[in-house]
């Protein structure tokens, strides 16, 4: 009896050699590791939260001059960046269910695909920025905002120093998001390595999921960025 | 599955432009949070998993970082909201 146990474990380590030596089975490591993610998605919550409470604050005290400031930026660039940001969400829910069921071609597919959509993400965000400097509405010396109306009061016009606080926050929050889709093309990247080296099987998949949750978070900030910044006051 | 919440949120998407191009004098920016929240939360259950979580812990956790942002959110703007700045 005793050696078919010992032969049963060596069985099993065969089985999963990436279950490590502290973990019960592959399901707790799985639940260990996806928890860990979501305990480092809620210090993001906070990382974004206080910027989105510095926006609300500013928001409200010069509400005019942020419905000015944010009509000047192009709605357009947004919500296509939105829908980009959307697809690459199905891309990454489709990676990892191909992980899970072992479709190797659709994993390598979907990261593939989930990668090129986030590089068109930034590409219109750069897009975006330049036309932002062409503008001369990036803070600094050079910012200028005049005789811009504030939508809904007629002959009156935004403060320039006021804009200049909402193209602030547009800048660190949209830059802070930007950092965070970079930071997410280098995991994808490895993923991707990994992938074509044949690593991921149904057993352990863990670093595509944990991957997958994180870019679905930065698509969530997203989320509520394009309305917040770009959608203040747009009605004629 | 998958695919139904991706149009739900490019449709949420398209209702969010078309909704901020009305006039609802107070009530835009509720709306537009709204729409957002519904998407923010068919990609925490559905994509994210949250909904067939294996570990109670990790519903556990999205509720904590949630209440800990309106505690954040909520307390500063109704201290903001109630003193009288001049």
């Amino acid at each position: 009896m005793p050696d078919s146990t010992v032969v049963g474990l060596h069985h099993e380590e065969h089985q999963h050699p990436e279950l490590l030596h502290h973990f019960a089975d592959a399901q707790q490591q799985r639940d260990a590791s996806s928890l860990g993610m979501w305990v480092f998605l809620a210090t993001e919550v906070m990382f974004f939260g206080g910027l989105f409470c510095a926006y609300l604050i500013y928001r409200r005290w010069y509400f005019g001059d942020f419905a000015a400031a944010s009509k000047t930026i192009n709605m357009g660039y947004g919500a296509t960046n939105t829908a980009v940001l959307i697809c690459s969400s199905l891309t990454v829910v489709l990676a990892v269910w191909a992980a899970q069921t072992a479709r190797r071609t659709l994993l390598i597919g979907s990261l593939i695909v989930t990668m090129l959509l986030g590089v068109t993400f930034l590409g219109i965000k750069g897009i975006e920025y330049r036309e932002k400097f062409v503008e001369h509405h990036v803070p600094g010396a050079s910012f200028s905002f005049e005789n811009e109306p504030i939508p809904g009061r007629p002959g009156q016009y935004a403060n320039p120093s006021h804009a200049q606080i909402f193209f602030s926050l547009y800048f660190v929050m949209t830059g802070l998001h930007a950092l965070h889709m970079i930071i997410g093309l280098g995991i994808f990247l490895w993923l991707l390595t990994m992938a074509w080296k044949g690593r991921f099987t149904p057993e352990y998949h863990t670093p595509v999921e944990i991957g997958g949750l994180y870019w679905h978070f930065v698509d969530i900030v997203w989320i509520y960025l394009f309305p917040l910044l770009y959608l203040i006051d747009r009605h004629p | 599955m998958y695919f139904a919440v991706f149009f739900a949120l490019l449709v949420g998407t398209g209702l969010t432009v078309f909704a901020a191009t009305l006039d609802l004098g107070r009530f835009n920016a509720p709306v537009a949070l709204g729409i957002a929240t519904v998407k923010a939360t068919l990609v925490a259950l559905f994509f994210m998993h949250v909904w067939h979580a294996s570990e109670k812990l990790t519903k556990l956790v999205v509720i904590a970082a949630l209440f800990f942002l309106f505690l954040l959110l909520g307390l500063t703007m109704t201290d903001y909201a109630t003193r009288p700045w001049s």
